[in-house]
């Protein structure tokens, strides 16, 4: 190990997404409750989330996405806040699809 | 619901059973309780069986022996484990046990890596051929009682979508949302939860082959520790026909106060210089994750309820203790006990709670309570800050130092060595005592 291989090319959470197929809901199967967003310090779900469906606003609150969610549950897992995330399976035939995995 | 048959009245059953979640713990139930002649509805919320569903990628299929003979002939798998490796890693070093035999190449094998979206779907089909209605596309909403309280049905999403049966078993995976509904969960926690995610990465077959060692339908599982960045969980790489899986499992909690993102900690497994590479020009054709419940024994719920088994995922039934990592064998395991179960109790017409008894007697007398009762203790130790951190760096160290041809400087002894390594990374002898005697204990 004389020299360190080059790390492959990373892609861009975009491109990494887009290998996923999702057939997306009319009805978001995540709802969240701002307002224990704002006094939340840790927002453990804005990391931990490996969709990365979480973004924190500038005011404190949070934003968030239900299109692309792996439906893994790590969200509300990791929440320090009881009823912050109400989280339920999408619509029958809908949400992520996996196929190589 | 075309598929459903008509109800012919207000409360009678529609099915005799209903088995929610069509992976391996729901198709092994279906199959095995509609070939013992039940009427039995599999309810899946994907447009497929598998299409839900994500794993490390290895299956050890051994417990099919019973259910379906010779399903090495009929499975779709990619390849056959023959080579095993296991390595500790620090972020520059890497220890690697190398295990190949050709017995694992031909019937019954061992271990197979494949794809949940065709072994998913295989093994549903199989149900289906056994006799099960299999309703795709469909997710259940809750459970539905009768005046007494007792499960005898489910709600779905579909329109009038109630279905009663006599029996519900709830195969719907680690989030468990009808065991928890049912109360049979009292103690779940994000600590027993780890994530897992991966990359599927493209590659030529014959560089596979190349690259790894490989020939023929001959594949190779590497576990590693000491890859994730100090969060406890481990790395892995699964070789497939034309892709190979890469990923990390970690434990939730742990992830999340780290602050890393999941991605990042697969890029850092990539990037190491005993795995890079290996995956030199590979693109991702496939992003994917999903939660895995590693608490082990003591952080199952209870199986069984008036009106309810619970198998796989959902009974926290995966085994994750270092050396061997499986969940799908116990999926299968459990499953099959369930449609077993259901076939006796709906006989004695009995699916209380102690008409179904019988469904903890076979999983006791079989492997999936033993095995995890028996490794009750590994994964406490196998994500222990001294297994996940310490141990990979010592060893690395002392065998780097063991190798290392220092002239003019004599060798120094192994016992010296050994010592000097201990000290250097604060592993006391009364530390290393300890964890022996829980490693003989847990794995013994």
């Amino acid at each position: 190990m004389t020299g360190r291989e080059p790390a492959l090319p990373e892609i861009s959470f975009e491109d990494r997404m887009s290998t996923v197929e999702f057939r997306v809901a009319e009805k978001a199967h995540i709802t969240i409750d701002g307002d224990h967003c704002r006094g939340c310090t840790t927002k453990a779900c804005v990391t931990a989330c490996p969709a990365s469906l979480f973004v924190p606003t500038s005011d404190g609150g949070m934003l968030f996405n239900y299109e692309q969610c792996f439906e893994c549950g790590t969200c509300y897992m990791v929440c320090d806040s009881e009823g912050a995330i109400t989280w339920t399976y999408p619509e029958g035939g809908h949400g992520v699809i996996m196929r190589k995995s | 619901m075309a598929d459903v048959p008509a109800r012919v009245a207000a409360d009678a059953p529609d099915f005799d059973v209903i088995v929610v979640g069509a992976g391996p713990a729901g198709s092994a139930a279906a199959l095995t309780a509609a070939r013992g002649g039940l009427r039995v509805c599999l309810l899946e919320r994907g447009p497929y069986p598998g299409s839900k569903n994500m794993y490390g990628g290895v299956v050890y299929p051994r417990v099919l022996d019973g259910l379906i003979p010779q399903w090495w002939d009929r499975m779709p798998i990619q390849r056959w484990v023959t080579r095993r490796s296991t390595m500790l890693a620090t972020p520059t070093q890497a220890l690697t046990i190398d295990y190949r035999t050709e017995a694992w190449g031909k019937p019954p094998y061992n271990g197979a890596t494949a794809l949940r979206s065709e072994l998913d779907e295989w093994l549903a089909q199989e149900a289906v051929a056994a006799g099960a209605t299999l309703v795709t596309s469909t997710t259940v909403t809750s459970l539905l009682r009768d005046a007494n309280g007792r499960i005898n049905g489910v709600d779905t999403d579909r329109p009038d979508g109630q279905l009663r049966a006599s029996l519900v078993i709830a195969c719907d995976g680690v989030n468990s949302f009808l065991a928890k509904q049912a109360g049979l969960y009292d103690n779940f926690s994000a600590e027993n939860i780890t994530l897992g995610a991966k990359e599927v990465l493209a590659l030529p077959r014959e560089e596979i082959d190349a690259r790894f060692g490989l020939s023929g339908r001959d594949g190779l599982d590497i576990e590693m520790v000491g890859v994730t960045g100090g969060i406890p969980g481990g790395g892995f790489l699964y070789t497939n026909l034309d892709t190979v899986a890469l990923g990390i499992v970690v434990s939730v909690t742990e992830l999340a106060k780290a602050k890393r993102r999941p991605e990042e900690l697969i890029a850092g497994v990539k990037a190491h210089p005993a795995v890079a590479p290996y995956l030199r020009g590979a693109q991702v054709v496939e992003y994917s994750a999903h939660t895995i419940p590693e608490g082990g024994y003591d952080t199952m719920p209870a199986l069984v309820t008036d009106g309810m088994l619970v198998a796989g995922d959902a009974a926290a039934m995966c085994l994750a203790a270092g050396i061997w990592l499986e969940g799908v064998n116990f999926a299968l395991g459990a499953g099959a006990a369930a449609g077993e179960t259901a076939v006796e109790a709906l006989a004695a017409g009995d699916t209380t709670k102690r008409g179904l008894a019988g469904y903890r007697r076979r999983l006791e007398s079989g492997f999936v309570l033993p095995d995890h009762r028996k490794l009750r203790r590994a994964p406490h130790l196998v994500l222990s800050d001294r297994v996940q951190n310490a141990y990979p760096t010592l060893v690395c160290d002392l065998v780097e130092q063991m190798f290392t041809v220092s002239n003019p400087t004599p060798k120094p002894g192994l016992r010296k060595l050994l010592r000097a390594t201990r000290k250097a990374h604060g592993v006391g002898l009364r530390d290393l005592a300890r964890d022996g005697v829980t490693g003989m204990r847990t794995f013994g």
